[in-house]
């Protein structure tokens, strides 16, 4: 049995949204900025794409900026804020410990360049508290910047109250919501966010593509010199094809919402039922306000690594925040930042569903995941310590 | 394409020599949690030869892979041979390990050295100190 349980890292392209993509690359092939009809009719197509994108959000089509994708959308986003505060004196900026690294990294550069970041905490809940927001606004603030929810433990932030917050204080709220749109309603106006990235590949439309709300007022800069293609805050041809993919999948997530959220999230339950029987393991990741796909665990004893591989030769795609894994030493920021400790961050599972996935499949994975568990510790040395009491259980 | 080998999937999805030896002669462990390593070397010795060696490894493919791998490769010779063993000798072995991967090979031998050196302080065997790493993680600090 084939089981691919990583669609936080990225998702299949559904059928309808290749389909669309089509014939923009065989018809409808023109440069929207090209004056001749062929060129007009492709202009058409996405600003048609635009207002589409903008009804699923809740905004208007004109504050809709398409991007190559989430990290390009972050990054311009935060900068934008950043240098625009900078000009009245603002260089403080809010996030949390649990970011992705497309927020993380752009802050770092922002730090280096004079402004001041407060990391908010995440080991209570494993979540951040809007409370928490309110508390480390300063006179200085220009920006608070959170994701919607989290892509390694699926935790879902208080996005409306973190927005009203913002709101009432006159900071500009971006949410990182790459994670979150197509798998949970949101509205950016009732919300009152000002600032949204997001990208297609993670609700089955096409890589490399994505979108960037700014609410109207919010100024925006561009980091692409070039062309004056959307409104002149991103330079270079539209990705026709890949804006219309991203449309299609978006308007059918949305469509279908509450029904696939509900079938995800009872899979997800089943899963997380299931896993929670293998001895000394933890969920990471708030346990009620939680990504319907998402599942994550910690396995005392285990490193990460070779649990992904022994579950790949059984046909189950996964990931882990293993340091082995990940290319450095030290295990994923995000479990340090919720509490856990190196020796059990090392040994951590993310399964990532979509509504692709079957309840067998669940089976499958739980079956094989407990098996593989204890294939590693019988042979892990720290197990045999842990058995004989020369070392203390941490889970 | 993958990212391991044929030999060393071979040798990680069936790892030889895993397990203890109870009154083993020579033990030694190499590597710790917090760097989501560690690998623990038994050996038998009888008349300077290596009779039998047994391992377990907390650690990622090649982490398992290797350990398997040295501790064939090992098995039968005398202690001056097994000391000879280098990780780039395992890991070509292995037919090759990542470049980020290497420095899992490198436990594999300081595994065995551990267990060596171990075996020699219990028989009052003289040896050169600076010939065996540090019981703390060398690879760590590279």
């Amino acid at each position: 049995m084939k089981v691919y349980a990583d669609n936080a890292a990225t998702t299949k392209i559904s059928e309808h949204a290749l389909a669309a993509m089509l014939p923009c690359y065989e018809t409808y092939y023109g440069n929207p900025s090209s004056l001749h009809s062929i060129g007009q009719q492709a202009k058409e197509i996405l600003e048609d794409a635009r207002s589409r994108m903008a009804k699923c959000l809740g905004c208007e089509a004109r504050e809709i900026y398409f991007t190559s994708g989430g990290s390009e959308s972050d990054n311009q986003a935060i900068l934008s804020a950043a240098y625009t505060g900078a000009k009245k004196g603002k260089k403080h900026i809010i996030s949390t410990a649990f970011e992705h690294h497309a927020v993380l990294h752009t802050l770092k550069k922002l730090e280096k360049e004079g402004f001041e970041v407060t990391l908010l905490s995440v080991k209570e809940g494993h979540n951040v508290k809007a409370q928490q927001v309110k508390d480390a606004i300063r006179e200085d603030t220009c920006l608070v910047t959170t994701m919607y929810a989290n892509n390694e433990i699926g935790s879902i932030l208080p996005i409306a109250e973190i927005g009203k917050i913002c709101k009432e204080a006159g900071v500009v709220f971006h949410t990182d919501a790459v994670q979150a749109v197509g798998h949970l309603p949101i509205d950016v106006k009732a919300e009152n966010i000002d600032m949204l990235s997001l990208s297609a590949h993670k609700f089955h439309g096409p890589k490399g593509v994505g979108a960037l709300y700014v609410r109207r007022g919010v100024p925006l800069l561009n980091l692409i010199e070039g062309g004056a293609q959307e409104r002149n805050k991103r330079a270079g041809t539209e990705n026709l094809p890949g804006i219309v993919g991203m449309t299609v999948a978006l308007e059918d997530a949305c469509e279908n919402l509450e029904k696939n959220a509900a079938y995800v999230a009872g899979l997800r339950d089943k899963l997380i039922a299931g896993l929670s029987q293998i001895p000394h393991c933890a969920l990471n990741g708030d346990p009620v306000n939680r990504l319907p796909g998402n599942v994550s665990f910690c396995f005392e004893g285990i490193e990460g690594e070779s649990l992904l591989l022994m579950l790949d030769a059984l046909g189950i795609s996964a990931s882990s925040g293993s340091a082995c894994t990940s290319g450095s030493l030290d295990p994923s920021h995000v479990l340090l930042a919720i509490g856990r400790v190196h020796d059990v961050a090392h040994g951590s599972l993310r399964l990532s569903l979509s509504h692709y996935n079957t309840p067998e499949e669940m089976d499958h994975i739980i079956a094989s995941t407990a098996q593989v568990v204890e294939t590693l510790r019988n042979m892990s040395p720290v197990w045999r310590d842990l058995q004989t009491g020369k070392r203390q259980y941490i889970l | 394409m993958a990212l391991y080998s044929e030999k060393v999937m071979d040798h990680f999805t069936h790892p030889r020599n895993v397990g203890i030896i109870e009154n083993a002669d020579g033990v030694g462990e190499i590597g710790n949690a917090k760097c989501g390593d560690i690998m623990k070397m038994y050996l038998k010795v009888e008349d300077n030869v290596i009779t039998d060696v047994k391992f377990e490894t907390f650690g990622c493919g090649s982490a398992i892979a290797t350990s398997s791998m040295a501790t064939e490769m090992i098995k039968g010779k005398s202690i001056d041979e097994a000391l000879k063993l280098t990780n780039k000798a395992v890991a070509e072995a292995l037919d090759g390990l990542p470049a980020h991967k290497m420095h899992c090979s490198v436990l594999a031998e300081e595994a065995i050295k551990a267990a060596v050196k171990d075996y020699y302080d219990r028989n009052g065997i003289a040896y050169d100190k600076s010939q065996f790493p540090d019981e703390d993680c060398p690879h760590c600090h590279e």
